[in-house]
């Protein structure tokens, strides 16, 4: 049965207009199956309107191999920050 | 003779029969916890136990509190023997395998969601208000053993193999389920009980839907076991029960 089953994640939405937030994953059959697993696992002590799931398998990740060409890039380029800029002085209202 | 004997009226013995039949059904999915299939399973069986705990509290506390003299949630649930419980026989029928849990809690949630709705419209405002608070998990519930019987019935030959005879072992237990006896007259021609033998047609209608999308067969000529509302049960009630109250009896008053 194990092999069978499939990985979820699961997105929850606490109020309307508010976006689904990403709260975890459960291990289902299928998705009616994930949707109610996400609804025991994640909804059970909080106040939620809306839940998704989503196959983890269609959920495209920005892998391993990417991550100093594509985020270290940042690291050192602290003037993309506003902190790096000091506040002139006599500037109100910032 | 026991004082609670001595103290049953129709009304406090119509909310016993709702109090048990949810506690021990709650009592045995407790079982399942550590022992589900998957980590999803074990919570969501978890959750269920979890509600129809809350709604037998509720329901033994009004039972409790119309008796004479009043006893407690507690006083009912765990000093109480075994022929003093109301709960229907299917809800001490063993666990089993997962599918013979499955099938035994199908066949109660499309019952249990049939009464309930017709409780919340009860001329007792308090009995229409636990109803309609349970209503809406007990919704849930039928939800979720409705799916697992699809996914047993049509999943494997095994899964099949096992839901059709777990079908077979339960269906002798529903007859009781919709047996009017002068209690349940009683309650229901008042408008405070409900009249569970008229539902009986929709009941079949809804649980014949979900079997044929199961591939599974309703038993032609199920016997009809009955007993346990009157307080005639098997062995099995003794060993949930030996379980269920051993703390509180081995360690009377005790708390933490």
């Amino acid at each position: 049965m194990p092999n069978e089953l499939s990985t979820w994640e699961v997105f929850v939405r606490s109020q309307n207009g508010i976006a689904h937030r990403h709260i975890g994953s459960v291990q289902a059959s299928d998705s009616a199956m994930a949707l109610q697993y996400a609804r025991d696992v994640y909804t059970r002590r909080d106040n939620f309107v809306s839940l998704w799931v989503v196959a983890s398998e269609h959920v495209i990740s920005s892998a391993g191999q990417d991550l100093v060409a594509w985020f270290e890039t940042a690291h050192d380029k602290d003037y993309r920050q506003a902190t790096y800029y000091p506040v002139p002085q006599g500037v109100q209202h910032l | 003779m026991n004082t609670l004997e001595r103290a049953g009226t129709s009304l406090s013995n119509y909310l016993l029969r709702l109090g048990d039949s949810a506690l021990i059904i709650s009592q045995q999915l407790c079982g399942w916890c550590g022992h589900a299939p998957t980590l999803e399973e074990d919570v969501a069986l978890s959750n269920i136990a979890l509600d129809l705990l809350g709604q037998s509290r509720l329901w033994l506390e009004y039972a409790g509190a119309s008796m004479v003299p009043a006893q407690d949630e507690d006083d009912l649930a765990y000093r109480r023997d075994a022929h003093q419980f109301r709960n229907v026989l299917l809800v001490e029928q063993p666990n089993g395998n997962f599918a013979d849990t499955q099938v035994r809690q199908f066949l109660f949630d499309s019952w249990h969601c049939l009464l309930l709705t017709e409780l919340s419209s009860s001329t007792d405002t308090k009995i229409g208000a636990i109803a309609t608070k349970a209503r809406k998990e007990a919704t849930y519930h039928l939800q979720h053993s409705s799916q697992w019987i699809v996914r047993l019935g049509d999943g494997s030959a095994r899964s099949h193999r096992y839901a059709q005879r777990a079908l077979e072992l339960c269906a002798d237990y529903v007859g009781e389920l919709f047996e009017m006896d002068a209690i349940d007259l009683e309650l229901a021609n008042v408008g405070i009980g409900a009249d569970m033998a008229a539902l009986q047609p929709q009941w079949q209608a809804y649980v014949e839907q979900v079997l044929a999308a199961a591939n599974l067969v309703y038993p032609a000529n199920p016997i009809k076991r009955r007993g346990g509302k009157r307080g005639q049960h098997s062995e099995l009630l003794v060993g949930v029960l030996m379980e269920m109250q051993h703390l509180a009896r081995s360690y009377p008053g005790a708390q933490w």
